[in-house]
């Protein structure tokens, strides 16, 4: 676990360096950005979906596949201009950090639309996506190092959660089944470039746990390991996860994998969060990041804290020392992300818990 | 960051020198718990789980959980269990500890817990490299775990040999693994006592010395065991062992010893024990005198309990003064011994209406007074309104008795008439509104549903009401309110007119209601604000500022609607019809029904359809906030929806299991084309001859038992005295402004057009789950339970929707069978992620709710499904569900939103109405104030 070394120890020591001396910028929202788009079933297509199937996996042909719109994901190979053009625009917005477009690349989620084969390869190449953009940023300004967070989101099932209300032991998906899911996909990350690996919006932190999992049998099995965030979904204002945990609880049960960060991201806009992150910033011994929405929902579905509402809310985060990296989720733009970065720009970050206390 | 071991169930644990000691629960573990045993063995589940919730209750800290049994195959019993448990908030807020002998049961175990929980345990009885492969992977897990005093020589019995075997594993883990030594926690092993063997004698102080000299070794691990160890020859007395466990531990945490695997509702107190039985017991504890063992023998039977002796829950609340026994009974919602306390507090007073107007209603006032701050939810208010009413129930007779003797007929708040307006059959919420205003003592006149208004008007006259209330869940009732507010104006009634229902809205009150009538009339949001607003609107000092505000609040509401300006333009209907959703017509292949012609369900499985219960809308009738299952753990209304929930689950065990409920059912499938906005459509129907529109013949199919329908096939030749017959649907377009690429829809867009000859379908529906409701509501309502009357028809609605729900899938799979192959669990399909759409005339995709007539005549649902429409439209039953099945897959829900006056004009047009009817009847929609 800790105890092996990194596996590219000179882009950890640029990561930590700069963590010492700011708060870190992350991307934001990838949903709203495509959506502005509006691809149709032919857009999200492409060529090599054009028809049917999978036209590089021949032997698939023996279903006719069905509509691929919506898988934001397969964009990725379908679309590659469009997410590095999200990429780079949040990178000229001032992000730090690109999250890949990976929130759904797992097999479990991808059988969705029957392209359980592409797990890997989304995942591969959703990190090299983003890393030729940081790169490229990376190039122009060499003071300030980008990083890639390879993301790998809750699928669409939960461990710890019944499906069936007559029988609440019943569970549509095992650890074992979610462990080798994530351990395939984490792979194409590292494998991609990935310079962090984040597991995100996390509704049931035994998902969260199978994730973990595979991830310190991956850095077994390669002998080095590579830094680990892990954010968490406060999912309304009862101030729990949907399984059921409070910040609190969360934060103890996956602090075994010793992360660089953990934080909380989507389902509330900043104001909500904020009780909970200050949890966080009283209990981690490591960095605190954050994500939020722009705001709760409307009742048509939309979100409208603008980037100046976002970044006030933030701007106090950040004066109140809780913030060590700081984005946004859904319904946040580069604008958001811009305000968001001015807004923290002349706060120091969140200092660690001094070792002094440890004597305690 | 102080070094505590952090453990997490749902809520932390964090084990700080302030616990002292964490209690482990024993009692879910099979080997020392033969009662948990059995119910482990017997399959019993349920049962095994309240055992874990009696744990936590009683105060365990953490539960330890243990199937370790041969004839148990104790992996899977502890994936069953613990996953059962992690469903329970009230158990799983504490963390699990996975306790077996064999290392694939635990980590079976661990593969079940979200939080942190312990491992129970690990050692080198194998080896050092088995060790610490075991406890690499509790790290990969996420858990701490308990390191057994055991060595490849076997356990230590000795304090020396404990102390050497701790301190080893201690190094391996923190020097060959990097395991936090917090979540260390050593069990050198609790024995036997007091055998009558001489080298068991000095076990308990073996224990006690190397639990002193581990943790001044190593101050940041935990020193844990399973106390019931210690007394084990004293098997049967209870009281003695007891006391054993309250010595040893006294000694033990002394020492520093900070966790137990104790029972954690049996741990006497030090202090309180016995003044011999404690000394002889410390005797034997501590190894004191030869002849311990003896001596404590010789008192033990004394101390024994009978058998069968059980604990009883506590009732000191039954110790106090009647009042306020009274007031407890009513704030904690229990019936059970409100009869004999209402009789000893008539008996204190002078009359019995003073038993009501005294301790009953200051009972309440508290319950009141908790409603309103928050404290307590509508669920609990209810439970204490079944108490209150038994309670009134038992003094009537002394009442009338009092009366006809006095004269005296005692006061209340006020009196007030309710009804559900004509045309509609809902009715829970004002049911529940109901209850509410009778624990704040008005005196509610209930009139029940589809009442007209002329019986409402002349009831308040009567009965000399302060007040008449409103209530309707469906559009054309706002249509009836308005109506209700004219007359009530026009026949000169003074008194305050209350508007509530789920499609009310302050809006609609403000524009559509109190305009017409000059006094009071007042929109409530929902139950809570009801009794705030009767307060007021009957009380002579606050009904003149009160409505001041409100008539403001409206004005402003109004003024507010009159300048909002164009909002967002309508497009004209021919530009909304050029940009209708459409698809390759030429190349699409519509598919064929595999059953068409009507299919008949007489008596539904109701166990199935379970199953499909979609639980949020059942909460959110009850005023309880939030989505299944995640409102079950809310911070705040977690713990009543959970009782509620279980109430509801009970009851419908029962209500399955007795047959309360019949469910019945009638789908259909029709050849269909689209002309415009309209649907044609050829069915085989009863000949016109002496029928209403309405009405129809018997059903054309078979009909059978249970969930195997039976059909008459298509093409068969026509049954006596029907004919082809041909129906126009209509239907309704968006017209609003979008771009080019988003289609202003209407549902005749998902049928192939006439021109291209396709042989397209349409199928409809209609099901109900309430046949047979009503002896049953009765029954609970002689009982003066409206809580179980309200969640019975809140479960028949829930099984109706059910109902809807699972015949959508089988009519995707079977029936019509476009998507025989699909799988969806419960959530997706409250999601709608199935293909095909089945839209309800009433709702927003069709808004027209008199489009039922055509449905129902298709189904002949009153014979096949035994539903009647009401005047307004309404289903009777009221657990009723009907709609239009679309199998297009690119057929989606959508909202009609409103429409302009030539669309209006154009519906009139083609349903031969005139304008006004038709303006009547699509009143939300309209985006113009019609003259």
């Amino acid at each position: 676990m800790s105890a092996l070394p990194w596996l590219h120890p000179e882009r950890v020591a640029l990561l930590e360096a700069a963590l010492a001396e700011r708060i870190l910028i992350l991307d934001g929202g990838m949903g709203t950005m495509l959506q502005g788009h509006r691809l149709d079933e032919t857009g999200f297509r492409g060529e090599r979906f054009e028809h049917g199937h999978d036209g590089a996996h021949a032997h698939h042909h023996d279903h006719p596949g069905c509509d691929l719109k919506g898988n934001n994901d397969l964009l990725t190979l379908t679309q590659p201009a469009i997410i590095r053009g999200v990429h780079e625009a949040y990178l000229e917005a001032g992000a730090d950090l690109v999250e890949t477009n990976t929130f759904n690349s797992t097999r479990i989620s991808q059988a969705d639309y029957k392209l359980e084969h592409l797990a890997h390869e989304l995942n591969l190449e959703g990190a090299r996506l983003a890393r030729a953009a940081c790169d490229k940023f990376t190039a122009l300004t060499p003071g300030k190092p980008r990083f890639v967070i390879g993301v790998l989101g809750p699928t669409s099932r939960t461990a710890s959660l019944s499906p069936d209300v007559n029988d609440p032991g019943f569970r549509n998906v095992t650890f074992e089944e979610l462990a080798a899911n994530y351990r395939e996909s984490a792979a194409g990350l590292v494998d991609g470039g990935a310079d962090i690996v984040m597991v995100e919006t996390i509704f049931d932190t035994l998902n969260a746990k199978a994730a973990l999992y595979a991830l310190s049998e991956l850095f077994r099995e390669r002998g080095a390991r590579v830094p680990v965030m892990i954010s968490g979904t406060i999912t309304d204002r009862s101030g729990r996860t949907l399984s059921g945990q409070t910040a609190e609880a969360f934060w103890y049960s996956v602090r075994h994998a010793r992360p660089l960060a953990v934080g909380l991201n989507c389902a509330l806009g900043a104001a909500d969060l904020r009780p909970h992150i200050q949890t966080l910033a009283d209990t981690a011994e490591c960095f605190v990041s954050t994500h939020p929405n722009a705001g709760l929902p409307n009742a048509f579905a939309e979100y409208d804290e603008t980037p100046e509402q976002m970044a006030s809310v933030i701007g106090g985060f950040a004066r109140d020392g809780l913030l060590n990296l700081v984005g946004g989720c859904c319904g946040t733009t580069p604008a958001h992300i811009k305000a968001i970065a001015e807004a923290v720009r002349d706060y120091p970050p969140r200092a660690l818990p001094s070792e002094a206390k440890e004597a305690a | 960051m102080p070094r505590h071991t952090r453990l997490s169930g749902l809520e932390p644990l964090v084990i700080t020198p302030d616990l002292l000691f964490v209690n482990v629960g024993e009692r879910t573990n099979v080997t020392g718990s033969a009662q948990f045993r059995k119910l482990i063995k017997e399959d019993r589940y349920e049962e095994a789980v309240e055992v874990a919730r009696q744990q936590v209750a009683n105060g365990a800290q953490i539960i330890d959980v243990n199937m370790d049994e041969g004839l148990i195959d104790s992996e899977a019993a502890m994936v069953r269990f613990l996953n059962l448990i992690a469903a329970e908030p009230d158990i799983a807020r504490v963390p699990v500890m996975v306790d077996s002998s064999k290392w694939s049961v635990i980590e079976a175990g661990l593969r079940c817990l979200q939080g942190k929980g312990i491992v129970n345990s690990i050692s080198m009885k194998e080896g050092e490299a088995a060790f610490l492969d075991h406890a690499r992977k509790v790290q990969q897990y996420g858990a701490a775990a308990v390191v057994m005093a055991f060595d490849e020589q076997g356990q230590a019995d000795t304090a020396e040999r404990k102390i050497a075997i701790c301190s080893r594993a201690h190094e391996l883990l923190t020097q060959e693994l990097d395991f936090l030594p917090e979540d260390i926690i050593f069990d050198p092993n609790i024995f036997a006592i007091a055998t009558g063997i001489e080298e068991h004698d000095n076990y308990a102080v073996d224990f006690i010395e190397a639990t002193r000299e581990l943790k001044r070794r190593f101050p940041d691990c935990h020193i844990s065991g399973g106390v019931s160890n210690v007394s084990f020859s004293f098997r049967g007395n209870d009281t003695v062992r007891e006391a054993i466990h309250s010595v040893f531990l006294y000694h033990a945490i002394q020492a520093g010893m900070d966790m137990g695997i104790v029972n954690a509702g049996a741990l006497a107190i030090y202090d309180d024990l016995d003044a011999e039985l404690r000394e002889r017991v410390e005797d034997v504890v501590l190894n004191r005198r030869k002849d311990a063992t003896e001596r404590l023998l010789e008192i033990a039977d004394r101390y024994k309990k009978k058998k069968g002796e059980a604990v009883v829950e506590t009732l000191a609340w039954r110790e106090k003064p009647v009042r306020e026994r009274l007031s407890h009974a009513l704030v904690h919602g229990i019936d059970q011994y409100v009869v004999e306390d209402t009789e000893e507090a008539r008996l204190l007073v002078t009359r019995p209406l003073d038993v009501i107007e005294g301790p009953l209603m200051d009972g309440m006032n508290v319950v009141g007074d908790l409603f309103g701050a928050g404290k307590m939810f509508l669920p609990q208010v209810v439970k204490s309104a079944r108490v209150m009413k038994k309670a009134v129930a038992y003094l009537l007779p002394f009442i009338e008795e009092e009366k006809a003797r006095t004269g005296d007929v005692g006061k209340n708040n006020g009196k007030i008439v309710m009804a559900t307006v004509k045309g509609d059959v809902h009715d829970i919420g004002k049911n529940i509104v109901g209850v509410v205003l009778r624990c704040n003592n008005f005196e509610v006149i209930d009139l029940g549903v589809m009442v007209p208004t002329q019986k409402i008007l002349d009831t308040a006259i009567a009965e000399g009401a302060d007040m008449i209330g409103l209530s309707g869940l469906i559009t054309p009732s706002l249509e009836e309110m308005s109506h209700v507010a004219r007359e009530m104006q026009r026949q000169d009634f003074r008194i305050p007119l209350l508007i509530g229902g789920a499609t009310t809205s302050r809006a609609h009150t403000a524009l559509k209601i109190e305009p017409h009538y000059k006094s009071p009339c007042v929109w409530v949001k929902d139950a809570s604000r009801a009794v705030g607003v009767a307060q007021s609107l009957v009380s002579k000092d606050l009904v003149d500022d009160f409505m001041a505000k409100i008539r403001s609040e409206y004005a402003e509401v109004r003024e507010r609607h009159r300048n909002r300006g164009p909002g967002k333009q309508l497009v004209p209907l021919d530009k909304a019809r050029a940009q209708r959703f459409t698809c390759d017509w030429a190349n699409y292949l519509p598919p064929q029904p595999a059953r068409p012609g009507l299919t008949v369900f007489d008596d539904y499985d109701l166990a199935e359809l379970r199953g499909y219960i979609d639980w949020s809308p059942f909460f959110n009738a009850w005023e309880l906030a939030g989505h299944y299952p995640a409102i079950l753990t809310d911070e705040i209304v977690g713990a009543q929806a959970s009782e509620l929930f279980r109430d509801a689950q009970a009851m419908l065990d029962k209500l399955i299991a007795e047959k309360w409920l019949t469910a019945r059912g009638v789908i259909g499938f029709w050849p269909a084309a689209s002309v415009g906005d309209d649907i044609e459509l050829t069915a085989l129907l009863p000949s016109p001859s002496g029928r209403g529109a309405g009405g129809a013949g018997a059903g054309e199919a078979l009909t059978s038992g249970a969930t195997e329908p039976s059909s008459a096939p298509s093409g068969a030749p026509s049954p006596e005295g029907r004919r082809e017959s041909a129906i126009v649907l209509h239907h309704l377009r968006q017209q609003a402004d979008k771009p080019v690429e988003r289609p202003d829809f209407c549902l005749s867009d998902f049928i192939a057009p006439k021109e291209h000859g396709k042989r397209d379908w349409i199928g409809g529906f209609a099901v109900t789950a309430g046949l047979g409701i009503e002896p049953h509501l009765a029954r609970f309502h002689a009982e003066h339970d409206d809580y179980s009357a309200i969640i019975l028809k809140a479960l028949a609605d829930r099984l109706a929707e059910a109902f809807a729900e699972r015949m959508h899938e089988r009519v995707r799979r079977e029936f019509w069978g476009y998507a025989a192959d699909e799988q969806l669990d419960n959530e997706a399909l409250i999601a709608e992620q199935y293909k095909g759409i089945r839209p309800a005339p009433g709702y927003p995709a069709c808004p027209d709710h008199t489009e039922k007539t055509a449905l129902f005549q298709l189904l002949d649902a009153t014979n096949n499904a035994g539903i009647e429409l009401t005047e307004g439209f309404s289903m009777y039953p009221a657990a009723a569900v009907s709609g239009w099945y679309f199998s297009h897959p690119g057929s989606q829900y959508f909202v009609v939103g409103r429409l302009t006056r030539e669309q209006v004009e154009d519906y009139a047009r083609r349903k031969g109405w005139s304008r006004e009817e038709a303006e009547r009847w699509l009143a939300p929609n309209l985006d113009y104030d019609p003259e």
